[in-house]
């Protein structure tokens, strides 16, 4: 037994916890503390030995010549290639796993096939997909790759807003069905309020998902739609890495995913806890 | 004129045959209840009126107008439902609004209509609240006015007090019935609670096995019952059945006792029935065995005191009954009385077919 008040005990375990807490905090944060500090260093401060914790100056000219010569620009393609097919996957995902839940489409099996479609490994596809579209004419244009980041989407959709609605009630819609809604309108006005968080949450994550794709974006773009993950590996040289530039852009490419999360945070967390209980 | 006829309707489920040939005519401002014990089809049956279900067979008309195939917003129907289905991420009175809004209606015309019925319902001071922010009894109110707010032709309750606590429901059954007699408008009800039928009815459809096993006013269907089941299913406590023997006159327990029934004609002397007694048309022996009644001597086994009533279980021809007796007419248990049996009211049942003889 120990000999201190109980007091005492219960403050020591909660100091404890907050230190642990603190901890673990550094240990997530440091990494992108790292890369934001990098990218506003001299060549000499990174390479510095003892590390550099914080430059003696902030060097802008690092993101300043990401946009002089254009290469920001890629960022802009990511956000519209990952927005547009974000777009376009939650309304198609969203009607067919409407249909798969309430009129049963394609019977039990259906909806187990489509999500068998996302397992398969990208790499599978990518080259036989490469001469697909060398033949349509696809290569390097934000088509090709909004069709293909939809498509690809489109399973992992389909799959999640299906569990979201088989939780609505269905009282609601045979409620709104007899009130004087046609279908389209119980999914519009009853079916989408009440899927709501799952909704948003659904949505970021195919976002973040099209946002970090590397491997068709690498194989099918050239110089048009390069995305900012392929643009990120043209500063590894032959000769030199160019640390400051690889650091600069990645930021660049992480503020619009933070920007995303920290507004849809209120739902993600909710749609994804939805998502734990039902399973 | 009917405001609903049903003919010969069917409804299968895969293999399941729900609703087995369903004819009912329901004539104008009259509130009908379809009461059965669960699985009887009574759901299916209201379900198939309100167009949420397909029918295999028959024809529904509502208003006069064949709407078998029409779509459920296309039969001019309003609907109750069990789990009062409000919309959450909806104020109370955009819930009430929902299906004038969806039919396109004016501002103006919402407004009215809307405060209208949160008048009548006495939910005007919630209007503004979500439906997570009110109480069962409440939330059911809204539920309500969301059906009373249009101008349907049929309205249609599915279980709407069964979520509800004994005491809601007792206030809120009161509620329906007064606005059916303020709306005079034609109402379908669905309940398996036999004492919501009996209060709330112009007309009880008794239902078993998707099949109509009787209809009729609520009394009618308690004095009169034409087959055991109708007979077992109204009252309570239930109807008592006792074994006995035809006589020429009536019938003879398995005691010997022997009971005159008056005016019981078709029985023939020496088959196996069944007599049918309710517990309330018994009671303890006063000066005089008045006309038609039997004086029989008993035992009481039980007391089960209900505040006015007792219910008594005594033996009687070698069966146990339920007597619904004046609490202060009978003490303890042990008590040897003398009880009156009203034969007029008894009936007397084929034990094989369950049909009233």
């Amino acid at each position: 037994m120990s000999g201190l008040p109980l007091h005492r005990r219960a403050g020591f375990r909660l100091s404890f916890r907050y230190l642990l807490a603190a901890l673990l905090v550094i240990v997530f944060c440091f990494p992108v503390y790292w890369l934001f500090i990098i990218s506003f260093k001299t060549p000499d401060e990174i390479f510095a030995f003892p590390p550099v914790w914080y430059p003696a100056s902030l060097q802008f000219g690092n993101y300043w010549v990401l946009f002089k010569d254009g290469d920001a620009g890629t960022v802009w393609n990511s956000l519209v290639l990952a927005s547009v097919s974000t777009f376009f996957a939650m309304i198609l995902g969203t009607v067919a796993a409407y249909s798969l839940v309430r009129f049963k489409t394609g019977g039990e099996n259906l909806a187990v096939w489509i999500i068998s479609q996302r397992m398969m490994p990208p790499v599978a596809i990518v080259f036989p997909l490469f001469l697909l579209y060398v033949y349509f004419g696809w290569v390097d244009t934000y088509f090709g790759l909004i069709i293909l980041y939809t498509a690809f989407s489109l399973p992992y959709v389909i799959w999640m807003m299906r569990g979201y609605i088989e939780d609505i009630p269905l009282e609601l819609e045979e409620s709104a069905l007899i009130d004087g809604c046609s279908r389209w309108e119980v999914l519009w006005k009853v079916v989408l309020p009440m899927a709501r968080s799952g909704l948003f949450a659904t949505a970021v994550f195919t976002f973040i998902f099209a946002w970090n794709d590397f491997l068709f974006a690498l194989v099918l773009t050239r110089t048009e739609v390069t995305t900012y993950t392929v643009q990120v590996t043209h500063y590894f040289g032959g000769q030199s890495n160019f640390w400051a530039k690889i650091a600069a852009m990645s930021v660049l490419g992480t503020i619009p995913v933070f920007i995303t999360v920290a507004i849809m945070q209120r739902y993600l967390v909710r749609g994804i806890s939805m998502g734990a209980v039902k399973g | 004129m009917s405001d609903l006829k049903i003919s010969n309707l069917h409804k299968h489920y895969g293999g399941f045959h729900a609703v087995k040939g369903i004819d009912l005519d329901v004539p104008s401002g009259e509130f009908t209840v379809l009461v059965g014990p669960s699985g009887c089809g009574k759901s299916t049956l209201l379900r198939c009126i309100a167009g949420l279900e397909e029918t295999s067979q028959g024809t529904i008309e509502i208003g006069g107008r064949d709407v078998t195939y029409a779509r459920p917003r296309d039969r001019d129907i309003a609907m109750v439902f069990q789990n009062y289905a409000l919309y959450p991420y909806l104020s109370v009175k955009e819930n009430i609004a929902f299906g004038l809004r969806a039919r396109k209606f004016a501002e103006a015309e919402i407004e009215k209509r809307v405060s209208r019925a949160a008048e009548m319902l006495a939910i005007g001071h919630l209007l503004q609240r979500f439906p997570r922010e009110l109480s069962g009894g409440q939330r059911q109110r809204v539920a309500i006015g969301r059906a009373i707010v249009r101008d349907a032709i049929l309205y249609l309750f599915d279980e709407p007090l069964s979520n509800l606590d004994a005491q809601l429901r007792d206030d809120m059954r009161v509620e329906i019935k007064r606005l059916h007699n303020e709306l005079g408008r034609t109402m379908i009800y669905v309940t398996h609670d036999q004492i919501e039928a009996m209060t709330l009815a112009d007309r009880i459809v008794l239902l078993r096995d998707g099949l109509i096993e009787q209809q009729g006013a609520p009394l009618d269907l308690f004095e009169r019952p034409k087959t055991r089941f109708v007979a077992g299913f109204l009252g309570s406590p239930k109807m008592n059945f006792v074994d006995a023997t035809a006589t020429r006159t009536g019938v003879k327990l398995a005691d010997g006792t022997t009971l005159d029934l008056p005016g019981q004609k078709g029985l023939k002397a020496g088959a196996a029935v069944v007599l049918g007694l309710r517990p309330q048309f018994i009671t303890v022996a006063g000066k005089t065995v008045a006309k038609g009644h039997a004086r029989v001597p008993a035992v009481i086994e039980l007391l089960q005191p209900t505040g006015s009533r007792v219910q008594a279980t005594l033996p009687l021809g070698g069966a146990s009954i339920v007597a619904e007796l004046a609490a202060h007419d009978v003490s303890k248990p042990g008590e040897k009385i003398h009880i009156d049996l009203d034969l007029t009211r008894a009936v007397v049942m084929d034990p094989q077919s369950g049909q009233v003889i």
